[in-house]
Order: structure tokens, then C-alpha cells, then sequence
């Protein structure tokens, strides 16, 4: 490997680990900081894609915009959608046990899989790129990198600083943080935690449908696809250390250049670097990379 | 009448219900394909094309109706020694047809092969099914996977293409598809400098792509499908390699994802034993019907569907419906010609179909046919002893 191909090599490993930490934002609020075991995280992203791709034509006939118009009102839904299944749903949850938080969860998956089926068939679909950001910058003079991945790279920079901004400087995020550490005395002080909680959860889904919706275009949309990324999302979060989202990015990242490595240094282990990366953290470090508090 | 002539009639008659019965019962026919998940798509198109041809013989095969039972087998290959158990023991079926995935497809072929039901398969291309797995009463309708990989090989190579990437998921498919490809493209003169594989179902294809770039080959061959083939697609031409290093691969590559690849598949040749504009009769009034019945464009797994059903129709009509003289049905199958949409094609000896790969090309959303890449392919079927 010359030192460009290894330059180029560390811009798609970071590109990877930030794309990551994309999706896994979400989970790091419901499951990090609220601590509910949410296995319908995929499925909220999976959501995000299919909106992305079935907004795009009535957007643009109702008000002639375009991609950005879709995230707006993407998020807009999502937040609506947060709230009702933490109303409906995910209220019940925080006192109960892991394993009824797991049923119910696993149990949405069947339930907005099958809504997905109905709805937008089982055909992959592609989402076309922003025509702003559809360019791409030659690197190399047989390679170049398509704009669009690097915008993506900018989303997430910008989302892991707003959330750890909001986390750990505001009185907002340190409500939430008190809640989760002892939700009867932050009730006892006169905090109104349920509708908080509904808040923070709602913000979770918002965060993974944006990530869907952000996703589509490179990953393009088509069923099982929340499921493929479930698994990736808890391993940030473990590796990350629960609850933090600094632990997250830095783990997102630390899986990017794992992952991106392995599968040119490594290709026979390629499937398992990522699982042995985190089996060895783990091992190292019980609670993950960064504790949160 | 006496007692005794009671009892004797009595017994003639209980007799022989059973054999009236036989005569007369509808044929039970497992489909045991993906109804939901990832391949949902193609076991519908299976399933409708099987159906067409079923209906253009009047609901009737060899003289018999037929009677459906339908098992979703979640392209899951855990559990698929389940599913067709209970088709094979619950069901009592007389001929399984299934599946897509070949992991799955190769659980059904050992219960096949040890139970001795009838099993056609209907698009799994594991190289195995009709080679080491082979039996008297089990036939695919489709391919295996070292055909359409050996049929560019042999294309490329009479090109004048030297020096080539391949690039797979790291499973079964990929792997013999990629294996017949360097056979032939090996034996026309060329040289695989370097065989890239990723984890099934991984989609994060940056890294290779960089590698591809620094390596500057003639050609890259690929197999992937579905979603897969849509993400690497898209992804190879975002990267600019379309324009420097011309894309092949196996016709899944391709296949039911152009809608979704747009402009990015535009230019990519591949090989598959079914094409869009083939422009012959027969197609034509396969595609016609099928748009009819369904309101669908069909594809190739909806031919290979169709075929599936034509295949089981000329054993039954050799065997007056008779599913259980099965030398006799795989003797009848050996020797038919059968009249598919892609074109006729004939059995090999291990019962994978013999047929043409055509060369295509990507325009306007369509697989275009340019040209045959490989006359009457027919796969070797090692290890097959029968």
C-alpha cells in the first residue's frame, strides 16, 4: 500500500466511523441514557430510508423542493411518531424488566417490517442524491470521492457536538442525565419526567430516521435493511460505554478504521474484526471505553 | 344378500378406494420459497410464473390438478431442514419445488435426497445441487453458479483482457462464481491479479474500491445481488471507476435492481441465461401473458418459475401422472427439450439445465442482449455420481 492509497484508506475509515456514529446517535439517548433496550432502533431507520423515498415525489409536486424539504418533514413525522410509541408503548417499559423491554421491541420490528411490506412492497429502491452534493472530487487519477459522503461526514460532526453540547451543558441534559441515574428523587423535585422522557425518546427516533434518511442515498432502500445495521448500532454503544456519547463517536470511529483495515490487511477475518475488537475492549474495559457521569 | 357376499363386496370396495382415489387426487405441490425478507421479490416471481404455466395447460399437468402448499422458508437456512420435513412427512407433498437461497436449497436437496421426493429447484445456483448432491429425482430449472461466471470468463478472455479484479461476498455464491470465471478466463489466456472478498451481507464497500483503484486492472468482475449489487453499483460509479475500468459481472449483478442503480449500472456487461428484448416468439408471448396475469414485467426468476412447472409437466405427462415412477419420469426429463422463454434448453446428466449465456449490456434501465457469451454451457457436475 503507496502513502496516498493509505491516506485515501484513512478518509474512508473515518468516513465509515462517522456514518457509524450517525446511526447509532439514537440508541445512544433511548438505550444509553434512558436505558430502555430498544431493538426497534433498526426499524426507525429503516423508516427513515423508506421516507426519504416515499417523500420525495409528493414534496416535490406539493412544494417543489427537494432533499432538504424531505428531511424537514421527515423529522417532523418522526418526532410525531417518537411520541406516540413512547405514549402508546415505551412508557410502560423503564420500570420493567430487560427481557419484557426486549419482547416489545423485537415485537415492533415484526410489526413495522411487515407495515414496510405492505406499504412500499419488497423492491430495492435507490434515492438520488441532492443535486448540490452529487458531484464528486477526483483523488488520485483513477479514484474520486463522491461529495455526498463528505456532506454526511459533516451531519455527524455537527450532530455529536449539538448532542454533547446539549447533554453536559445544559439544564435540559442534566434533567435527563438525573433521571436516568434516579428517576423517583428528580420526580420528587418538582420535574415533570414522563413528558421529558417523551421528549427525549421522541428525539431518539427523530435521530435514526434522520440517519435513514441522511443514509438512503449512498446505501440505498430495500427491506431487512434496519436489521443489518441493529447489530453495528449496539456495538457502538457497548464499545462506546453506555450513555456517552463522546465514548460513542470515539468507538464508531475506532470500529471505522478496524473494519476498513481488516478487510484489506486481513480479508479472511474481515467478518469477525469488529466482534474481536469489542470482546477485547470489553475485556480491557467492563464498561466500555468512557464512563458516562 | 348374505352376510359373506357383504363382507366380500364390502372389502372391494374399501380396497379399492384407495387406488380411485390415487387416480383421481390432485397432485400436491410444496412451494417452499422466501415469501418474506430480502429475496420476497423472486419467490413471488417464482411462484407466478409456476402458476402461469399451470394455467396456460388448463390448471392441469399430466392429467392431474393441482393443489398448493405454500411454506415461507425466510431464505433461513437453519431452518430449512424443518421446512421441508414437515412438506416432505406433515404434507405428504409429491414434488417440492424451492428454493432461492442455496444454503436453503441444499438442506432440501439432502431431505430430497434421502427421502426420494421429487425436487426441482427453481433458481439456487449451488454448484453442489447438481454435483456431489445429485440423485435420479432431483433438477433445477435455473443454473449453477459456475456458469454465468465461466461464460464471462470465456467473453472477456475473447476480448483480449489480460489482467482482471474480482470482487464477491465471501459465501458460497460469490465464491463459485468467481471460480468458474477464472477457470475460463485463465484458459483463454487472462490472469486474476487479485480476488477481493467482503463478509456476506456487508455493504461498506469504500476500502475495496480504493484497493481497485491502486491496482488500475483492465476490468473488474463482480458478483453481488440484490440490495448488494445496488449499493456496489452505484458506489463503483460515485467512486469514477466506471469511467477508467469497465464493470462485469454475473447477471445479478443487474437483474430487478436497475431501477434502483439509475444511471450508475449504465455501460455494465454481464452474463445471464435470460435477457430484456430477446425479441423471440416464444418470449414475447411469455412476457405478454405474464404482464397480463400479474401486472408485472416479468424477470428471470419468473422464467425460471415457468420453467419449473414446464419441466414437471413433461415428466408427468410421461408418467401418466404418475409421480412415483420416477426412472421413468427423470428418463423422460433427460431427453425433452424444454421450450423456455430464454430458449430451448436440455438436461446434463446431473440435471442442470444446458443452455445459452447471453451477453448484455446495461441501457435505459434494460438488460440488453449483445451478443452470446457461451453456446449451450453446460456445467460439468463434478463429484455427480448417479
Amino acid at each position: 500500500m503507496d502513502f496516498a492509497t493509505f491516506l485515501i484508506q484513512c478518509l474512508n475509515a473515518l468516513q465509515y466511523g462517522l456514518l457509524l456514529f450517525l446511526v447509532a446517535s439514537g440508541l445512544t439517548l433511548i438505550f444509553g441514557i434512558m436505558g430502555v433496550i430498544n431493538l426497534a432502533h433498526g426499524s426507525f431507520y429503516m423508516i427513515g430510508a423508506y421516507l426519504a423515498f416515499g417523500l420525495a415525489a409528493p414534496v416535490a409536486a406539493a412544494f417543489g423542493g427537494g432533499f432538504f424539504s424531505v428531511l424537514a418533514i421527515g423529522i417532523v413525522l418522526a418526532v410525531l411518531l417518537g411520541y406516540a410509541l413512547e405514549w402508546a408503548f415505551f412508557a410502560y417499559l423503564y420500570e420493567r424488566e430487560h427481557l419484557q423491554q426486549v419482547l416489545m421491541t423485537y415485537g415492533l420490528i415484526l410489526v413495522l417490517e411487515e407495515l414496510r411490506s405492505i406499504v412500499f412492497g419488497d423492491e430495492v429502491h435507490g434515492v438520488a442524491a441532492p443535486p448540490l452534493l452529487a458531484g464528486s472530487l477526483p483523488l488520485g487519477d483513477t479514484m474520486s470521492y463522491p461529495v455526498y459522503r463528505l456532506f454526511i461526514s459533516a451531519v455527524c460532526i455537527a450532530l455529536a457536538a449539538g448532542m454533547y453540547l446539549v447533554l453536559t451543558r445544559t439544564r435540559l441534559g442534566m434533567m435527563i442525565r438525573a433521571g436516568s441515574a434516579n428517576r423517583e428523587m428528580v420526580q420528587s423535585l418538582g420535574i415533570d419526567l414522563e413528558f421529558l422522557y417523551r421528549v427525549v425518546f421522541a428525539a431518539g427516533v427523530a435521530l435514526a430516521v434522520l440517519a435513514g434518511m441522511v443514509a438512503a442515498p449512498v446505501s440505498s432502500v430495500y427491506p431487512g435493511m434496519g436489521n443489518t445495521v441493529l447489530i453495528a448500532c449496539f456495538v457502538v454503544v457497548v464499545i462506546g460505554g453506555i450513555g456517552s456519547v463522546r465514548g460513542a463517536l470515539l468507538a464508531a470511529l475506532l470500529i471505522g478504521f478496524v473494519d476498513t483495515f481488516g478487510k484489506v490487511l486481513l480479508p479472511q477475518a474481515a467478518g469477525v474484526a469488529v466482534y474481536l475488537l469489542m470482546a477485547l475492549i470489553l475485556l480491557w474495559r467492563p464498561e466500555g471505553l468512557v464512563r458516562a457521569g | 344378500m348374505n352376510p359373506m357376499r357383504i363382507t366380500v363386496l364390502a372389502c372391494a370396495v374399501l380396497g379399492l378406494a384407495p387406488l380411485v382415489a390415487q387416480a383421481q387426487a390432485k397432485l400436491k405441490v410444496g412451494l417452499m420459497l422466501p415469501y418474506t425478507g430480502t429475496y420476497a421479490a423472486l419467490g413471488n416471481a417464482i411462484e407466478n410464473g409456476f402458476k402461469q404455466y399451470v394455467a396456460e395447460q388448463g390448471g392441469k399437468l399430466g392429467g392431474r390438478e393441482i393443489d398448493y402448499v405454500k411454506v415461507d422458508d425466510e431464505s433461513d437456512p437453519a431452518k430449512a431442514t424443518d421446512n421441508v420435513n414437515k412438506l416432505v412427512k406433515r404434507d405428504n407433498v409429491d414434488v417440492i419445488v424451492g428454493s432461492v437461497h442455496s444454503g436453503v436449497a441444499m438442506a432440501m436437496a439432502k431431505v430430497a435426497k434421502d427421502s426420494g421426493t421429487m425436487l426441482i429447484v427453481p433458481n439456487a445456483g449451488a454448484d453442489a445441487v447438481t454435483g456431489p448432491m445429485c440423485a435420479p429425482n432431483i433438477f433445477r430449472s435455473s443454473f449453477s453458479n459456475w456458469q454465468p461466471g465461466y461464460a464471462m470468463g470465456e467473453a472477456l478472455a475473447k476480448k483480449g483482457v489480460k489482467n482482471v479484479v474480482t470482487i464477491t461476498w465471501k459465501y458460497a455464491a460469490g465464491d463459485e462464481m468467481v471460480k468458474g470465471f477464472r477457470e475460463a478466463f485463465e484458459k483463454g489466456g487472462g490472469k486474476v491479479g487479485k480476488e477481493l472478498n467482503l463478509p456476506f451481507p456487508n455493504v461498506e464497500f469504500q476500502a475495496l474500491l480504493t484497493e481497485i483503484a491502486a491496482a488500475k486492472p483492465e476490468a473488474v468482475f463482480a458478483f453481488f445481488a440484490g440490495a448488494g449489487a445496488v449499493k456496489f453499483v452505484k458506489d463503483y460509479a460515485a467512486a469514477g471507476l466506471n469511467k477508467t475500468i469497465p464493470l462485469v459481472g454475473t447477471g445479478f449483478l443487474t437483474d430487478g435492481t436497475l431501477e434502483a442503480q439509475g444511471d450508475a449500472a449504465n455501460g455494465v456487461q454481464t452474463t445471464l441465461h435470460y435477457a430484456d428484448g430477446l425479441n423471440t416468439p416464444r418470449d414475447n408471448a411469455f412476457r405478454l401473458a405474464y404482464a397480463k396475469a400479474y401486472k408485472l414485467q416479468p424477470d428471470v426468476y419468473a422464467v425460471q418459475g415457468y420453467d419449473a412447472a414446464q419441466m414437471l409437466g413433461i415428466g408427468l405427462a410421461a408418467t401418466h401422472g404418475d409421480i412415483t415412477k420416477k426412472a421413468e419420469f427423470a428418463a423422460a426429463l433427460r431427453k425433452a427439450k424444454i421450450d423456455s422463454p430464454r430458449g430451448p434448453f436440455t438436461l446434463s446428466p446431473s440435471h442442470n439445465p444446458v443452455q445459452d449465456f447471453y451477453l448484455r449490456q446495461v441501457a435505459n434501465k434494460e438488460n440488453k442482449v449483445v451478443g452470446i457469451a457461451s453456446k449451450a454451457l453446460a456445467d460439468p457436475g463434478r463429484g455427480c455420481k448417479m
